[in-house]
């Protein structure tokens, strides 16, 4: 197949600068990777690494400095439906219900009436907030609302979903069901999905490969695929083995600026 | 796989209303409004019964003109049974004002919150004038628009005008950023984003700044009714005033206070119809 030999998502040589009044910032310095279409990647390094800046650079948001960010192939230019972003405070619109939050996409996107409401009827059930259609954001929780906003970029036929530590606010246990029902969408309907996370645990959780990524400047330090097999047991030997493999990693660049 | 089945308990369900008050806790708030007006009211009383002032009327007096005033028949002057008349001619004058108000400050706040080059033209220049107050554009209202129910006219629009423009010119600049992206990759791009995430994310505070400017235009009625109107309660006002009839003066400051006060309900009930989205809009 040609399409599993072309990319799905490819950054080359990205760089990133941000200059505020007199300073500059090299949020990302020279990244360089390149995902395969129904990937799951977990971007993970302490803040200030340029694991967001990446994001928003494959989601549109941001421009690199330089070096290309690709999408099948061609320049991404802009946010597009096709890169659903899934923010960790959910960005969901408060004046719109549940409903009509899921809707916002395929109304924008011009489908006609009978078949938005069934697009929107279809993703309330896959993640289960069918009692809670009319409901408004405030009125919700927060794993129901990333509930929502998963959803809502599902809903618009995006073929990347990018989140961006979406369970960051969320408590244990919601984030645990909701990891788990994550990756049971992400099997069934063979998304490709770049996760952002501080947490090393979650990462090795969910991901085919984790890169790990450095500070001052943001870099990537390492691209690690994870063989280990689904589902996943946090409790097992094999994955605290991984976890301590990839904690020294994230923690050798410490090391070595200390010395 | 049933998703559906990992749905935790509804942890913040639309909130309903208490049922099975006990009789009390329904006319409580209403005990509680009335204290002070109560209070107020023996005051007044016991001040002019025993004649601590005898320039003001008593309550009673007060209560006695005021159904002259609206249905006539006690004393049978130039006033009595024309409460109504005087009511619907300032209701004209606010709602129009208001409107007129609205009708500008709704697309000029619009602008000068979206177009960075319209808020360096226009922003000084209304935060000068802003400081005016009305009653002191009531010489030039006069010149520039006559005599008469113009004049009333463009003062009301004048009070409303500001907070409807200053609250809309804030909804629109407070978007949180993060839905013009969520929007941009949901597909809705450029203007789209106007109607779809500009407005309704501003739409609280341009009906915080419709309220206080309809709140205003009954404030600065009695000054546009300085101007030589015939009808209206600021008139009535400004004619007991000339005639020392002091009782007419309160009897039209009570009605501005009710009509002011109702008209305050029905926009807060709209409100609430319209904005049930807003956890913070619930007057």
């Amino acid at each position: 197949m040609a399409e599993s030999k072309t990319p799905i998502i490819e950054i080359k040589q990205v760089s990133k600068v941000f200059k505020l009044q007199d300073q500059t910032i090299n949020a990302l310095h020279d990244a360089n990777i390149s995902i395969r279409k129904g990937e799951f990647v977990c971007l993970i390094g302490a803040s200030g690494c340029g694991k967001s800046t990446l994001l928003r650079i494959i989601a549109g948001f941001e421009e690199p400095t330089t070096g290309e960010a690709l999408m099948w192939g061609s320049p991404i230019k802009g946010p597009d439906p096709t890169r659903g972003m899934v923010f960790q405070d959910y960005a969901l619109f408060p004046w719109l219900s549940v409903r009509d939050n899921i809707g916002f996409g395929p109304t924008s996107r011009g489908l006609g009436r009978a078949l938005v409401k069934e697009t929107v009827d279809k993703f309330i059930d896959l993640v289960g907030l069918a009692k809670f259609a009319n409901a408004y954001p405030h009125q919700l929780s927060g794993g129901m609302k990333q509930r929502v906003a998963i959803a809502r970029v599902l809903a618009n036929d995006a073929e990347v979903v990018l989140m961006d530590e979406p369970f960051g606010a969320l408590d244990a246990m919601t984030r645990e069901r909701l990891q788990d029902e994550l990756l049971d969408i992400w099997q069934r309907t063979g998304l490709t999905v770049v996760f952002v996370t501080h947490s090393i645990e979650e990462a090795i959780f969910l991901a085919d490969r984790v890169v790990v990524m450095t500070p001052g400047p943001g870099r990537i330090e390492s691209d690690n695929p994870l063989l280990l097999q689904r589902p996943r047991d946090v409790a097992s030997p094999e994955f605290n083995d991984i976890r301590r493999v990839m904690s020294a990693k994230l923690h050798s660049h410490h090391g070595k600026k200390a010395a | 796989m049933a998703l559906v089945e990992t749905v935790p308990p509804p942890a913040a369900v639309i909130i309903e209303k208490p049922v099975g008050k006990t009789p009390w806790a329904r006319v409580k708030p209403m005990v509680l409004a009335l204290i002070v007006p109560a209070l107020l009211l023996a005051f007044w009383h016991v001040a002019t019964t025993q004649r601590w002032t005898r320039l003001i009327p008593t309550p009673y007096e007060v209560g006695e003109y005021m159904i002259d005033f609206a249905v006539g028949g006690i004393y049978d002057d130039a006033f009595s049974g024309t409460l109504l008349t005087h009511l619907f001619a300032s209701m004209g004058r606010v709602y129009g004002g208001f409107a007129l108000a609205a009708l500008f400050a709704l697309p000029l706040g619009l602008m000068i919150g979206r177009i960075p080059t319209a808020r360096m033209v226009l922003d000084p220049f209304l935060q000068v004038m802003r400081p005016i107050p009305v009653t002191a554009w009531l010489p030039l209202s006069m010149i520039l628009f006559g005599l008469g129910p113009r004049s009333a006219f463009a003062l009301v629009c004048l009070g409303a005008f500001y907070p409807i423009l200053l609250n809309t010119v804030f909804g629109v600049r407070s978007v949180d950023p993060k839905l013009f992206e969520a929007a941009s990759m949901l597909g809705c791009q450029g203007n789209a984003q106007f109607y779809k995430v500009v407005l309704p994310a501003a739409l609280p505070s341009i009906f915080t700044g419709l309220r206080l400017g309809l709140g205003l235009a009954w404030f600065v009625i009695v000054v546009g009714e300085m101007t030589g109107v015939p009808q209206g309660l600021g008139a009535v006002i400004m004619d007991g005033r000339t005639l020392s009839r002091t009782e007419l003066v309160i009897c039209g400051m009570i009605i501005i206070g009710i009509a002011g006060y109702i008209s305050d309900r029905i926009v807060v009930m709209i409100g609430n119809r319209l904005l049930a989205w807003s956890p913070t809009h619930h007057g």
